[in-house]
């Protein structure tokens, strides 16, 4: 298997986060060849596409496409923003992108810039973040100091500035336009789409947003050619991507392989599940992805479309394993409890309904539930669904529908006996 | 253009509507909460969610914009299930306290949970309290109530321009306040009250007084902005419980100022008078109609016949009503008396009114400017409805410039702006003028004017603000209350007339609320005969007022009230009581309120509005027209014998086609200079520019109100005259010494002292405006 073959590729050296680190893997020698060479935006785009390269912050939107949406050619600001906001629980990825390959994610940036129009960018850094933000200051710093960032690049005539803003501990600005809000200094709040911000994003213009993760991989693909990354994963899943394994494995971290490596090596690489106990579910892509209980997870193939076989989804790549000990009760009971606090509140199924979850998942784990509990959740769920202004709704919905779908009977004891079931903690 | 359809309907509509906006034209109801036509989409509420054709989820018809070809199902089952659905969720943590809320029965949660709420609730966890938040007299919050509509919010940023509401927390904590408690700052705050869908913001004057349905609601015209805002009366019984915008998009769109939603609270005041008196050997004897007209004709009739009509003096209130006024000035003229005048505040008379061209234009056109030049207008306190006009036009990019006695936040953004005294004022506004006719080459065929002008070069503010309004496609000039008291008001209107020829622009003298209507009523000095400022200085023998209180509404109190003291009989129309009242007047004559009588008002857009009395007049007041037409009779006047208000109105419109008044040549000023070492300038405190407002209880008790004490100055004069902050300042005028507490602020131009007008200590002033000597010291009482 063909480990850290993108975004960890400098992940031999030591120190990895370096310019000169970079430089090793050929870091910085795309920008230049596009900028000595003048290469067209359009180009750059028909390779991102042909990478088949999908956004790596949950939705999977192919980048190549994404890009395509900008009208570069329209006078005035434009923006390209890296959300490296990292919220969702269970990922981990972007934080080690940024302590140990900083250089990759400034190169794509600026390649962005240059393919999109847009002279600014902007890296939104979850605020806990304090190693990876010194990092990234740090390699800001070189970058501009060997000219990559700052006016008539290479003497190029393309000007970019790259700033970093600290986030404030919010899930929400991880949400694109949430983000734009916080970035813009006001409360952090999705917008409602459409407008989408490749027509009215920062400012009000035109902005492409992408996570750290898709930007990282954007050097790689243009060194290597959009075969080469296509052909390291599957079809329409081009390339290898970061899972972060999170939960009863033996060696929990992030690994990044091809995609479509199946699951069971995945497991496999992180050292298995803990000793003595047996694999009971997966949730794949973050904690606001469906649940997959093991005898389905353990067939299948991380690849967006593979996950999706089993109506999961493989998300950011945050893969929370559960073994026999996991009361499903409690875990969901957890979750719940997180898309209620980190609901924006501005619309009324997410505001009201989040806290309705959480309310009655928690009364069936103290024992307290009733019968009509468990098809009222599933219908609260299924009113927030779909309902909402942005996709922190669904998010808090697909558990709980996963969940009970998957676990009912777990639920079901729940009510009936007002604790665990014997095998469960 | 693109076809759509809704619920099978087809319609054509603009490719740039919304659903929503679609449906409502057709009159498809979709239900809503978070939108509202005139603030911007939030899409937050998800009540209007409705099912598309080509769609997965139920989209909210508020911000999904129509496309060709579009089916659109309001009723559904994927759209009914979504809005029962967001009717629960809007339902479970709200109180459902509606038999103790004001909004019950008018409450938009309440009508829509009949359509889409189930009987019985799923919810059965506790539900959330929200703390409520002291926001001021004006505004009663029940914070537990908001569902989080945002309305209230987006009011402030987009119309009011005070970012003093916003949301607070996350999530169910998410609140909806003030950031620090405090009193709403806005002249436009009570929007808000009609805005929220639900109770959580209430009206605080109308709390508990009476059920929505237990009201009448009666079509009127507002009587304080001088555009005539539209409003509704709602009424119990012969009450008028509360006052609310009446939709109307040339003039005040959906909004009504404070002052004109509060200002009813007046209508009940115990000071209103309701019996005819006459005073019979220094006291007050409560009389009937007849007696009293009798009374007051016989003391008129007998100074005219021993001194003649020369020694009366007519005054009336500029808002008093367009019939009002005819009647008023055809009554003192079927007397012989020519002194009669409207203008109770100015003090410079040497232009006259009807020497501008009325040019027509309409709010709209104002909105639509690109250029705008306030000068000596505290524009949001004036006129708030139209300051609101300006905002959105400066939102929109147009450039706002501001010349004044003193600078204060108008809550839009500002191009350029000065604080001036008036001698600073002046030669600004003819160096502007000089360069638009430099600009115009104007310069050769306007001697008088070129001698005006000054002789240094232009300033930087001068140019720039010539500039703007040269390069505008449509500029728009006001002058303001502050400019029109001002004792060399006429000056300044010429100059700003002169701009406006220069530059083509419109220039709108923005007068008292119903100003227009007194010009064309003519309640204005005849030939020869005195003007207001005269009628008080050179002290008659007899005065007739109507609708005023003259130690408050003139520019001169003391003087005015050493003639009315002097005087040997005094008439009086007026809805309410005062302790001066009584001491001066000899015939007291109660007049019914706006609410009570009917009549037409004309708005500075010369739009004319006739509205009808609402309510019975109060005790046994009379609506005016009814008393000026007995007066007439009384008096053997020709011409009186109308039948209804109408009759005055159609005979104004006759008297106002057949006129051909010659136009008269523009004043042009001798000079531009003005001795002024330190000026008193004045302001009417919003709430405070009539009688109506200064009775209105919660108007009194807001911060603007309760600020009015306060002399103020900057801190340069404060440190040259030596003053401080901690004692109070004393303002020596003439004969005239007067106390007030003193706040340094530096908004007040050099040169400068401000004092609001109609408080105790500003009735002691000989002139509300002029030179004013301070000093302050610790002993002096
Ligand atoms: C509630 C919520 C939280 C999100 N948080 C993140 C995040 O922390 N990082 C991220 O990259 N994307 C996050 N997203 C997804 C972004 O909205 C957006 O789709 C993504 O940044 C686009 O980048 P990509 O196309 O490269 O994946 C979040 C979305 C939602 C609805
Ligand atoms: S779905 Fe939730 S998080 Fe998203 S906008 Fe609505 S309330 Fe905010
Ligand atoms: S207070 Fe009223 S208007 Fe404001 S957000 Fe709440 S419900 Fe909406
Ligand atoms: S009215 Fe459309 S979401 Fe509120």
């Amino acid at each position: 298997m063909k480990l850290d073959q993108v975004c960890f590729r400098t992940n031999h050296l030591s120190p990895s986060w370096t310019l000169d680190a970079y430089r090793q893997v050929g870091g910085y020698q795309v920008l230049e060849n596009i900028l000595n060479n003048k290469l067209k935006p359009e180009s750059i785009i028909e390779q991102i596409k042909n990478s088949a390269l999908r956004g790596r912050g949950g939705a999977g939107f192919p980048t190549g496409l994404k890009w395509s949406f900008m009208p570069r050619r329209l006078p005035g600001d434009k923006y390209i923003v890296c959300n490296s906001d990292e919220g969702e629980p269970g990922t981990c990825k972007d934080r080690d992108i940024l302590r140990f390959n900083p250089h990759q994610v400034i190169e794509g940036m600026i390649i962005a810039g240059y393919t999109i129009g847009a002279q600014t960018g902007y890296n939104y850094i979850r605020g806990e973040f304090f190693e990876p933000i010194e990092r990234f200051e740090a390699a800001l710093e070189e970058a501009r100091e060997a000219g990559y960032l700052g006016k008539d690049l290479l003497g190029s005539g393309f000007n970019f500035q790259l700033h970093t803003h600290v986030g404030a501990g919010a899930y929400i600005c991880g949400e694109e336009t949430a983000l734009l809000e916080s970035l813009e200094g006001k409360k952090g709040q999705p917008r409602y789409k459409p407008p989408f911000p490749a027509g009215y994003g920062l400012y009000g213009r035109p902005t492409t947003i992408n996570n750290t993760e898709s930007l990282a991989s954007i050097p790689v693909i243009l060194q290597h050619g959009a075969d080469w990354f296509h052909e390291l994963g599957t079809p329409n899943n081009g390339g290898s991507k970061i899972f972060c394994m999170t939960g009863h494995v033996n060696k929990p971290g992030n690994y990044e392989v091809p995609l479509g490596t199946p699951f069971a090596e995945l497991l496999e690489l992180a050292g298995g599940v803990r000793n003595g106990h047996q694999l009971k579910a997966v949730i794949p892509g973050g904690s606001s992805t469906p649940v997959v209980p093991a005898e389905i997870m353990m067939g299948l193939d991380m690849s967006y479309d593979g996950i999706a076989k089993a109506r999961s989804m493989l998300g950011a790549g945050s893969v929370i394993v559960m073994d026999d000990s996991t009361c499903m009760v409690k875990a969901l009971q957890r979750i719940a409890y997180f898309y209620y606090e980190e609901s924006c509140g501005q619309c009324t199924p997410c505001r009201e309904g989040t806290g309705w979850l959480y309310r009655v998942v928690k009364r069936i784990e103290d024992g307290q539930g009733k019968q009509e509990d468990l098809d009222r959740l599933v219908d609260v769920a299924e009113n927030i669904n779909g309902n909402t202004i942005c996709a922190l709704g669904d998010a808090a919905a697909a558990p709980v529908v996963s969940f009970i779908k998957h676990f009912r009977d777990e639920f079901q004891y729940h009510i009936d006996h007002g604790r665990c079931m014997d095998n469960t903690a | 253009m693109v076809n759509i359809e809704i619920d099978g309907i087809p319609l054509k509509v603009d490719s740039s509507k919304m659903i929503i906006q679609a449906a409502d034209e057709a009159g498809i109801d979709i239900p809503r909460f978070c939108y509202h036509k005139k603030l911007s989409i939030a899409a937050n509420c998800r009540m209007c969610l409705v099912e598309v054709d080509k769609s997965r989820k139920a989209l909210p018809a508020c911000a999904t914009p129509v496309t060709e070809g579009m089916k659109v199902f309001t009723h559904s089952k994927v759209a009914i299930n979504a809005q029962r659905s967001v009717m629960e969720f809007l339902l479970i943590n709200h109180p459902l306290d509606c038999p103790i809320c004001d909004q019950g029965g008018e409450c938009e949660l309440q009508d829509l949970s009949m359509g889409y709420g189930e009987g019985v609730s799923r919810f059965t966890e506790g539900k959330r309290v929200v703390k409520d938040k002291d926001i001021g007299p004006l505004i009663r919050t029940d914070m537990t109530r908001c569902i989080h509509c945002t309305r209230c919010v987006r009011f402030g940023v987009e119309i009011a321009g005070v970012k003093e509401l916003g949301a607070t927390g996350r999530g169910e904590h998410m609140e909806i306040g003030t950031y620090v408690e405090h009193s709403l700052v806005s002249e436009l705050s009570g929007n808000i009250i009609d805005l929220c869908p639900v109770g959580a913001l209430t009206s605080k004057p109308f709390r508990y007084k009476a059920r929505a349905w237990e009201m009448k609601a009666h079509p009127s015209i507002a009587p304080h902005d001088a555009i005539g805002s539209n409003i509704e009366l709602h009424v119990r019984q012969n009450d008028v419980m509360r006052v609310v915008p009446r939709d109307n998009e040339s003039i005040n769109e959906a909004w009504l100022s404070d002052r004109d939603r509060f200002s009813y609270q007046a209508l009940a005041h115990p000071k209103r008078l309701t019996d005819p008196m006459i005073k019979v050997d220094d006291d007050w004897q409560v009389v009937d109609w007849q007696t009293a007209l009798e009374t007051a004709i016989k003391g008129l009739q007998t100074i005219i016949n021993k001194h003649g009509a020369e020694e009366v003096g007519g005054l009336i209130s500029p808002t008093t009503t367009l019939e009002e006024a005819f009647l008023f000035q055809k009554w003192l003229r079927g007397l012989g008396v020519e002194n009669i005048d409207h203008r109770l505040r100015q003090q410079d008379f040497s232009d006259h009114p009807q020497q501008y061209p009325l040019d027509n234009w309409t709010l709209g056109d104002v909105q639509e400017s690109d250029a705008i030049v306030l000068i000596g207008s505290h524009i949001r306190a004036e006129q708030p409805i139209l300051a609101h006009r300006i905002r959105q036009a400066a939102m929109m990019g147009a450039a706002v410039s501001n010349i004044n006695f003193f600078l204060t936040d108008l809550l839009m953004p500002i191009e350029y702006e000065m604080a001036v005294d008036i001698n600073t004022m002046l030669t600004t506004l003819a160096g502007i003028a000089k360069v638009l006719s430099t600009l115009m080459n104007d310069s050769d065929n306007d001697d008088e004017w070129q001698a005006l002008y000054p002789e240094r070069t232009p300033t930087a503010f001068e140019q720039n603000v010539a500039m703007q309004l040269s390069n505008a496609a449509s500029a728009t000039l006001i002058v303001g209350d502050l400019a029109n008291h001002h004792p060399d008001a006429a000056k300044i209107r010429a100059l700003v007339h002169k701009i406006a020829e220069l530059s083509g622009s419109r220039c709108i003298v923005v007068p008292s609320a119903n100003s227009h209507a007194h010009v064309i009523a003519n309640t204005l000095p005849g030939k020869e005969a005195k003007n207001s400022l005269q009628m008080w200085q050179q002290s008659l023998r007899a005065y007739v007022l109507m609708g005023f209180d003259a130690l408050h509404d003139t520019a001169v109190p003391v003087i005015a009230k050493q003639a009315l003291k002097r005087a040997s009989f005094v008439v009086a129309l007026h809805s309410f009581d005062s302790e001066f009242l009584r001491q001066t007047a000899d015939v007291i004559l109660p007049m019914a309120c706006f609410t009570e009588t009917s009549g037409t008002f004309v708005g500075i857009d010369k739009q004319w509005q006739q509205f009808a009395g609402a309510v019975a007049p109060r005790g046994d007041s009379r609506p005016a027209w009814k008393i000026l037409r007995v007066l007439g009779n009384v008096s053997h006047v020709e011409g009186f014998d109308y039948i209804s208000s109408q009759d005055v109105v159609d005979e104004v419109r006759q008297i106002q086609a057949e006129r051909h008044d010659k136009p008269i040549p523009p004043y042009i000023p001798d000079s531009l200079t003005v001795e002024s070492d330190l000026m008193m300038i004045s302001e009417v405190p919003m709430y405070r520019t009539d009688a109506l407002l200064r009775h209105s209880e919660a108007l009194q008790k807001t911060p603007e109100t309760q600020r009015i004490q306060f002399a103020r100055i900057n801190r340069k004069e404060a440190e040259k005259h030596g003053l401080n902050h901690q004692t109070p300042l004393t303002l020596t005028q003439q004969d005239s010494v007067v106390r007030l507490p003193l706040e340094i602020d530096d908004s007040i131009a050099d040169g400068c002292v401000y004092v609001a007008t109609t408080t105790d200590a500003a009735s002691r002033l000989v002139s509300l405006f002029g030179q004013v000597s301070v000093s302050q010291s610790e002993a002096a009482t």
